[in-house]
């Protein structure tokens, strides 16, 4: 009964008002809109059908190619790479940042003191990728003197095999036979009470290991055998095989003690005299030698930003910059589920480890995969980095869509046509992403 | 006896509990010592070309930063005062604060328009309009690129402030409008029922209730925008390189790295410092966004 009171026709004049006051409430509504629609229209709409029309023209824009331009980026080398690594990219960078972020929050979730964790963790989200590359430029410093993490490596380095206290030398007399790689081996059988004389030569006074002093033999002791490794070498002359004055012990050289078989036996390390000894020794023949650790190189640093290793090293400082943001995301998750899901999982028996397979990563799915998304969206683009930690030697080998993009359009090459058709490849390759957007804005509609 | 026997038991409960706590203590060790590492490990680039600035170009050039620690005496300020006597950078960071302030301002306000249109007003097609600005959320600015610097040199405006806020405006917009769409849709229809009623124009109603209503995911808003157009690189190199914003000035000084360590180490570290205040200052707002907004 009540439908009748709206049913009832209206007064001649009321549509007309109620038509005008609707036309003035769009006019109002497209007043609110214009400047937006007017910007995205000029900056976004208009440019994209722009530039997929003209990815059909040469570089010119004059002639039409038809699919030229794609069968470019198909086969041009350098264009090829930066598909190749983008890949990589999309393959390594999403599903490591996406499980970083996870352990992260997982785990801060146990300490008090996460705040500083995390802002620890998430600073390097705030700064730019610029200042991000010039901070990896000076991490990655070839010289282990100079770029932090190859200084770490150095130590790590050193500990396992020590740097030699020489870099190379050579025999001072056919007596001492070998390579610096196997050892140096007095040929001499010797026995108890033998004195060793290994004389080196060739070795720059800027190498003479620092502390040394002048070259002594040393007296045969009973039991043993002694010897003296120095630098035979007197200036302006000298007997080869003696030692002489102002002739210096070489501290610090590995002495090596060999049975008939060549198997050591026993090792030394030389005084500042040059002096070993080795006490104690059971009857027999020996031989000795200079252990090839004695020549162990210093370590000359990763080449990290060298054509090898470029694309790790990028990532590994975008994967630096974006940890942050999976961390904080799934954090939020992570507190959003309730307790006593996880007590109640808990109490059943399960594990810390069941719990978190099986109950805390299937609630995150939705988190997970918004993090996932949200890198592959931005590996795909991604630009600032590889052009920042890349240095111009290696950014062949670094390239990215989109810093192919670029450098094809603004970088020198100044080809539009081609440039354009990569940019249309890197809008196909995001449509996906765009269409699940839509999907799911319709759905909550 | 009862009362006896609780005086009796009570110190074991207590040391039954500190033991407990002890052990959990233990137990989650391995925890902290991970996060510290971790957390040292992650601070440790940053602190690097911190320290690294406060050295001297001789000093930079024998050792690693590192050697501040066994010799602070090494810290000097020079770099930096070269720096700020620097005009070329000094003017390059002044044109980038108002590029960024450009760029903030101009996106929030005209997506606070829409927003505010897409979230209370009628028309027809709202829905599929909104649609639209959604699917623009993930285009690449690679799209825009060429025609827009064409458009550029055809206006008479490339290589200029405007250019680059105009371009930074487009961009930041379909987040804009998405967001503040979404917070605006949120606000009590009552208020704003009533305030029609009271005879308020719409433009009233925006100005007077929408925009202080909607400060929080203004905020946000603005603090994403803010860095995203600070730390911008792509499009400065684009339609920027005469007008250098302070990226542009450091990306020219990249390609020499190793001579001049001791003049892009500094002005990294005061480009990075403004956006980290603004970290900082506003963190909260920049994570509520992050988590509204996980869908660019």
């Amino acid at each position: 009964m009540s439908g009748s009171i709206t049913a009832e026709p209206p007064t001649a004049g009321a549509p007309r008002a109620a038509r005008r006051a609707r036309l003035r409430d769009y006019g109002v509504a497209a007043g609110f809109l214009a400047p937006a629609l007017i910007v995205l229209g000029v900056w976004i709409v208009y440019p994209t059908i722009r530039t997929i029309i003209r990815s059909f023209f040469d570089r010119t824009g004059e002639t039409f190619v038809g699919i030229d331009n794609y069968e470019a980026l198909f086969t041009t080398d350098l264009l090829v790479t930066a598909i190749k690594n983008n890949a990589i990219w999309v393959g390594v960078v999403p599903a490591l940042v996406t499980a970083i972020g996870l352990i992260f929050a997982v785990l801060t979730e146990r300490v008090r003191w996460s705040v500083a964790f995390k802002t620890a963790v998430f600073m390097p989200m705030a700064i730019s990728l610029l200042a991000a590359g010039v901070i990896w430029r000076i991490m990655y410093l070839q010289d282990p003197d100079q770029g932090a993490i190859n200084a770490l490596l150095a130590s790590a380095k050193n500990v396992v095999s020590p740097t030699g206290a020489l870099s190379a030398a050579n025999p001072s007399t056919p007596a001492l036979s070998g390579s610096p790689e196997r050892g140096l081996v007095l040929q001499r059988a010797l026995e108890r009470g033998s004195v060793a004389r290994l004389g080196l030569t060739a070795i720059p006074p800027a190498e003479v290991p620092e502390g040394a002093v002048q070259a002594v033999e040393p007296k045969p002791i009973e039991n043993g055998i002694t010897g003296v490794v120095w630098r035979d070498f007197k200036p302006g002359g000298g007997t080869p095989g003696r030692v002489e004055s102002q002739e210096l012990g070489l501290p610090g050289v590995n002495v090596e003690l060999r049975d008939e078989s060549g198997k050591s036996v026993a090792t030394a390390t030389t005084d500042a005299r040059g002096v070993f000894a080795f006490e104690e020794v059971e009857e027999g023949r020996y031989r000795t030698a200079i252990g090839a650790t004695t020549f162990e190189r210093p370590f000359g640093g990763v080449s990290w930003l060298g054509a090898d290793l470029i694309t790790p090293s990028v990532i590994m400082a975008y994967i630096w910059v974006w940890a942050g943001f999976a961390m904080v995301v799934i954090a939020a998750g992570l507190a959003a589920i309730p307790r006593d899901v996880l007590e109640a999982a808990r109490t059943d028996g399960g594990t810390e480890w069941q719990v978190f397979r099986r109950v805390t990563v299937p609630l995150l799915g939705p988190v997970l995969s918004v993090v996932f998304i949200t890198m592959l969206i931005n590996v795909l683009k991604v630009f600032d980095i590889v052009i920042s930690v890349a240095p111009g030697s290696t950014q062949a080998e670094a390239n990215v869509i989109a810093l192919a993009m670029w450098r094809t359009s603004f970088g020198g090459v100044n080809d539009f046509g081609l440039g354009s058709a990569i940019a249309v490849f890197l809008f196909i390759l995001v449509l996906p992403v765009l269409l699940l957007n839509v999907r799911r804005f319709k759905r909550e509609v | 006896m009862a009362v006896a026997e609780s005086q009796v038991r009570a110190p074991v409960v207590i040391d039954e509990r500190v033991a407990a706590r002890i052990l959990r203590i233990v137990a989650k060790a391995p925890v902290h010592l991970v996060l510290v590492v971790v957390g040292l490990l992650w601070l440790m680039p940053t602190l690097g070309l911190f320290f690294t600035s406060l050295l001297s170009p001789a000093d930079i050039g024998s050792a690693g930063w590192w050697q501040i620690f066994s010799e602070p005496s090494l810290t000097t300020f020079s770099s930096y005062r070269r720096l700020f006597e620097n005009d070329a950078i000094m003017s390059s960071l002044l044109t980038t604060t108002i590029i960024a302030i450009g760029g903030t301002v101009l996106p929030i306000f005209i997506g606070a328009l829409a927003g505010f249109a897409f979230a209370w007003l009628d028309f027809p097609g709202r829905d599929w309009i909104f649609i639209v600005v959604i699917a623009l959320l993930v285009v690449p600015l690679q799209m825009a690129l060429i025609p827009i610097f064409s458009l550029y040199n055809n206006l008479g405006i490339f290589d200029t402030v405007l250019s680059l806020i105009l371009f930074h405006t487009a961009f930041g917009l379909p987040f804009a409008i998405f967001l503040l769409r979404n917070f605006f849709i949120g606000i009590p229809k009552d208020i704003l029922e009533s305030a029609r009623i009271d005879g308020a124009s719409e433009l009233r109603i925006f100005f007077r209730l929408m925009l202080p209503l909607g400060i929080p995911a203004i905020a946000s808003l603005a603090i994403f925008q803010f860095l995203w157009t600070w730390n911008d690189l792509l499009v400065a190199l684009t339609y920027g390189r005469d007008t250098r914003p302070v990226t542009v000035a450091i990306f020219s000084q990249l390609s020499e790295f190793g001579s001049n360590v001791e003049l892009i180490a500094p002005a990294s570290f005061v480009s990075l410092m403004i956006p980290l205040a603004v970290f900082f200052a506003f963190q909260r707002y920049f994570v509520q966004g992050l988590l509204a907004g996980s869908v660019k």
